[in-house]
C-alpha cells in the first residue's frame, strides 16, 4: 500500500492525532491518554490489521520521556510507527498494551527499569535487569561520575 | 602462537619462577613435593563456567581440533566442590559478582583461577562509559593467570593453562599452606 | 506417625528450585526459578540481568563506525549479521548505495555465519539431551568455516569485518576456493547428523508434541526466527523485506505447522541446507568493483529516527537510531530476538515434566548476552 493511502486510512480511525509520512514509515504522535484507545482501533479494523508489536523504545526527549511503539501487520507488511509523550519527569505514567498485545509485557518492563516510567494495567510490573535501588540508567541526567565520562 | 618463539629448554626452566617462591627444603621433601606437583598439574577439572563470548571460545578449545583433553583437564566439573580450576571466560557485572565469590567460596584446597579474555583480565572494551561492569575479576577473587585476547584464541588459551601447570610444578609444602591462608576470601 | 509425616515437606504442595546462574547447560547465565509439584511444572519465571552492560547507554558515547565493534559481542554466534544490520542503518539514513561486490560478499558470510551458528546449535541441543557425541562432530565441522573467517575477516567469531560504506578490506583470494570446498564436503556430512540425531527413537520421544506454540501465540508474543517458523508464522525478514544480496537468490522459507520441540529442530537442521544453495548460487558471480565506497572521515547522520531489520540466526533483529545531527547517537535500541523469544517460556512449560524444561529452553536457542544487552 502506498504511505499517503495509508496515511489516509490511519488518519481516519486516529482522531485528534498527528499523522505524519515519514523517510520510512507512516508516524502517528498521539496523547497519552488516547493511546489505547488508538492502537486497539488499529489492530482491529480490516485496513491496517496490525498484529506484530515488532518493539517499544523508551525515549528521553532531554524536557520529556516518551515512547515509540514499532508495529508491522502480518497480511499486508506494512509498518506503522505511534509515538506518545508525558511531561511528568517525577511520575511519568503511560497505559499499558498487554491487554493487546502479549509480547508487551517484557518490553514494557524493560523501559520501566531503564527510564522509569510506569505502565498502567501492566501486570507484573517488576525491574528486569538491574536491582531495585538503582537509578534510571537511560535518562539524560544520570549521573555517574565514577563509570561514566561526562561530555 | 606464543609457543613457537619460546624454545623448550627455556620453557621447561622453571628458575625464574621458583625464586620468587621460598624454596630450601631437603631431598625427601623435594621428591614428595614433586610427585604431588606432577600429580596435581596433570589433572586440573575445570568448572562449567561461562558468561559470555569467550565462553565459546572455551567450548573450543575442548573440541576436537584443540584438545583439551590431552592435558588432563577434560572432565568438566558442573558442580564446585568438585572442580579444580575455574577458567572465567566472559564479563563479570554487578549483578553476578556475588555469585562468583559465592562459587569460588565453595571450590575446596586446591584451587586456581585463570581469567580468560579481557574482559575477565580489566573490563574489556566495556572499560569505558558502562555503569554495569567489574572492571576486572581480580577485584573479586585472586587471580593466578591472566591470558589475553578478545576472545583468545583456544592456542592462547592452552598456553595459559600451560603457564599454570608451570606455576604448580614450583610449589613447596610451605609455599602451599601460605596460598591458603592468603588465599582464603572468607 | 502422625508426628514423623508432619515433618517433613508435605507431597501435595508447590516447592521452589533454583536453576541457577551458573548451571551445566551451555547458553549463559540464565536463572529459571521454578515452581514444581511433585515433577510437572507450575511456574517457570525467568531472572535476567547478570550480564547487562549497558551497550545502549555506551553507544550514546561513542561515533558510529565504534558501534560495530559492540554489536559484535550482543549476540556473538551471528556476529557478522549484527554488523551488517547497523550498516544497513547507517547507510540508509546517508543516502549510500554500496556496491554490488559488497553486496554479494555480505550475503555469502552471513550465510555461512548462519550454517555455523545453528552447527553450534545441534551440538549443544545433542549435548543437553544427553548426547554427548554430537558435541564432537557438530564443532569438528564448525572449524572449517572458522578457517575461512579468519583467513578473510581477520577473527574466528568476532569478525568486525563490516563498516559504513562496505567492508573493512577486500576479501582473500582464496575465499572462493574454500568456500566451495567446504561447501562439497558439508553436503556429505551433513547426513550423518540425521543418522545420530534426528532419527534416534530417544530424541523424538523426548521432542515430539512437547513446547506446543500455536501460531496465533506466536504472533501475539512476536516470536520471529526459526521458532516463529515452526509453528507456520511467516516471517523471515530475507523474504519479506529482502536486503543486500537476497533479492537475486532463489531459496525456501522453510515453514511447519506443528510448533513442537522437534519441529523447531527440524526447521534449523533444513536452513542450513537452504543457506548452502543460496551460497552456491553466489559464490561464482561476484562482480568485481570496489569494497567501500568513499565516507567522509567523521560520519554524521541527518537529523531523524532510522530503522532497519535483518534476519540473524535466531529471529528478527531490529536497530532503530534516533539521531539529533552529532557525531554521536542521540538512542540506540537493538530489538533482539532472544528478548522476545523468552517471554513465553512459562506459557510453553505449564504444566510437563521437568526434563522438558531443558529440551525446551534448548530448543528456543537462546543467547542470554543478546537478551541483556
Amino acid at each position: 500500500m502506498e504511505k499517503k493511502q495509508l496515511a489516509a486510512i490511519a488518519a481516519s480511525h486516529a482522531p485528534g492525532a498527528v499523522v505524519t509520512e515519514g523517510l520510512q514509515f507512516v508516524e502517528i504522535s498521539v496523547e497519552p491518554d488516547q493511546l489505547l484507545k488508538i492502537a486497539g482501533a488499529l489492530k482491529y479494523n480490516r485496513e491496517t490489521l496490525l498484529d506484530l508489536l515488532v518493539s517499544v523504545t523508551g525515549m528521553d526527549w532531554g524536557q520529556e520521556l516518551g515512547t515509540i511503539y514499532h508495529f508491522r501487520s502480518t497480511t499486508f507488511n506494512h509498518m506503522i510507527v505511534l509515538k506518545t509523550r508525558v511531561s511528568d519527569r517525577e511520575n511519568p505514567e503511560i497505559d499499558s498494551l498487554c491487554s493487546l498485545y502479549n509480547a508487551a509485557e517484557f518490553h514494557e518492563r524493560e523501559v520501566y527499569d531503564l527510564l522509569g516510567i510506569k505502565f498502567r494495567g501492566h501486570p507484573d510490573l517488576r525491574r528486569l535487569f538491574l536491582d531495585s535501588t538503582w537509578g534510571f540508567p537511560l535518562r539524560k541526567d544520570y549521573k555517574d561520575d565514577i563509570n561514566i565520562v561526562a561530555k | 602462537m606464543g609457543m613457537k618463539g619460546i624454545k623448550n629448554e627455556e620453557f621447561r626452566d622453571n628458575e625464574t619462577l621458583a625464586k620468587l617462591q621460598e624454596s630450601g627444603a631437603n631431598v625427601f621433601l623435594a621428591t614428595i613435593d614433586g610427585v604431588i606437583n606432577w600429580g596435581r598439574k596433570n589433572s586440573l577439572w575445570p568448572l562449567t563456567f561461562a558468561t559470555s563470548c569467550c565462553g565459546i571460545e572455551m567450548m573450543a578449545t575442548g573440541a576436537p581440533r584443540h584438545d583439551f583433553a590431552r592435558f588432563g583437564m577434560e572432565v568438566y566439573r558442573a558442580s564446585p566442590r568438585q572442580a579444580d580450576v575455574i577458567v572465567v571466560a566472559g564479563t563479570i557485572t554487578n549483578k553476578m559478582a556475588p555469585v562468583l565469590k559465592m562459587l569460588y567460596e565453595q571450590m575446596s584446597e586446591p584451587k586456581y583461577v585463570v581469567a580468560m579474555g579481557a574482559c575477565a583480565i580489566s573490563g574489556g572494551p566495556f572499560y569505558l562509559n558502562s555503569y554495569n561492569v567489574v572492571r576486572g575479576v581480580d577485584h573479586i577473587i585472586p587471580v593466578d593467570v591472566f591470558v589475553p585476547g578478545c576472545p583468545p584464541r583456544p592456542e592462547a588459551l592452552l598456553y595459559g593453562m600451560m603457564q599454570l601447570q608451570r606455576k604448580i610444578d614450583t610449589e613447596t609444602m610451605k609455599s602451599r599452606k601460605k596460598r591458603s591462608e592468603s588465599h582464603n576470601t572468607l | 506417625m502422625e508426628e514423623a509425616v508432619k515433618s517433613v515437606v508435605p507431597e501435595n504442595e508447590e516447592y521452589v528450585i533454583n536453576m541457577g546462574p551458573q548451571h551445566p547447560s551451555t547458553h549463559g547465565v540464565l536463572r529459571l526459578v521454578v515452581s514444581l509439584k511433585g515433577e510437572i511444572v507450575q511456574n517457570v519465571q525467568p531472572h535476567i540481568g547478570y550480564i547487562h552492560r549497558g551497550i545502549e547507554k555506551m553507544c550514546e558515547s561513542i561515533t558510529y563506525p565504534q558501534i560495530i565493534h559492540l554489536t559484535d559481542r550482543m549476540d556473538y554466534l551471528s556476529a557478522h549479521i549484527n554488523n551488517e544490520a547497523v550498516c544497513l542503518t547507517v547507510e540508509k539514513a546517508l543516502g549510500i548505495e554500496v556496491s554490488d561486490r559488497v553486496k554479494y560478499i555480505r550475503t555469502i558470510l552471513s550465510e555461512l555465519t548462519r550454517i555455523q551458528s545453528h552447527q553450534l546449535f545441534w551440538a549443544t541441543f545433542g549435548m543437553d539431551l544427553g548426547a554427548l557425541t554430537c558435541f564432537f562432530y557438530g564443532l569438528r565441522d564448525r572449524e572449517k568455516i572458522l578457517d575461512i573467517f579468519e583467513e578473510t575477516c581477520g577473527g574466528r567469531m568476532i569478525v568486525s569485518y563490516n563498516a559504513p560504506g562496505g567492508l573493512m578490506n577486500d576479501i582473500h583470494p582464496n575465499f572462493q576456493k574454500r568456500t566451495k570446498e567446504f561447501i562439497k564436503y558439508f553436503r556429505k556430512t551433513i547426513h550423518e547428523y540425521d543418522k545420530l540425531l534426528t532419527g534416534n527413537v530417544i530424541f523424538q520421544e523426548r521432542t515430539k508434541g512437547i513446547g506446543r506454540v500455536t501460531r496465533e501465540d506466536a504472533i501475539g508474543w512476536g516470536m520471529t526466527g526459526p521458532v516463529g517458523r515452526a509453528s507456520g508464522f511467516s516471517c523471515d525478514v530475507r523474504k519479506h523485506n529482502p536486503y543486500s544480496a537476497y533479492d537475486r537468490v532463489t531459496f525456501n522459507e522453510i515453514l511447519y505447522d506443528e510448533g513442537d520441540t522437534f519441529h523447531r529442530y527440524k526447521v534449523r537442521m533444513d536452513e542450513m541446507l537452504e543457506s548452502m544453495n543460496i551460497i552456491e548460487q553466489l559464490i561464482d558471480n561476484i562482480p568485481e568493483g570496489p569494497w567501500t565506497e568513499k565516507m567522509k572521515p567523521v560520519i554524521k547522520l541527518p537529523e531523524g529516527e532510522y530503522f532497519q531489520s535483518v534476519e540473524t540466526a535466531r529471529g528478527e533483529l531490529g536497530v532503530f537510531i534516533v539521531s539529533d545531527g552529532n557525531k554521536n547517537p542521540f538512542r540506540v535500541k537493538f530489538r533482539s530476538p532472544n528478548f522476545v523469544n523468552l517471554a513465553p517460556l512459562n506459557i510453553m512449560s505449564k504444566g510437563s515434566k521437568i526434563a522438558d524444561l531443558v529440551a525446551i529452553s534448548g530448543s528456543l536457542d537462546l543467547i542470554i548476552p543478546d537478551i541483556d544487552r
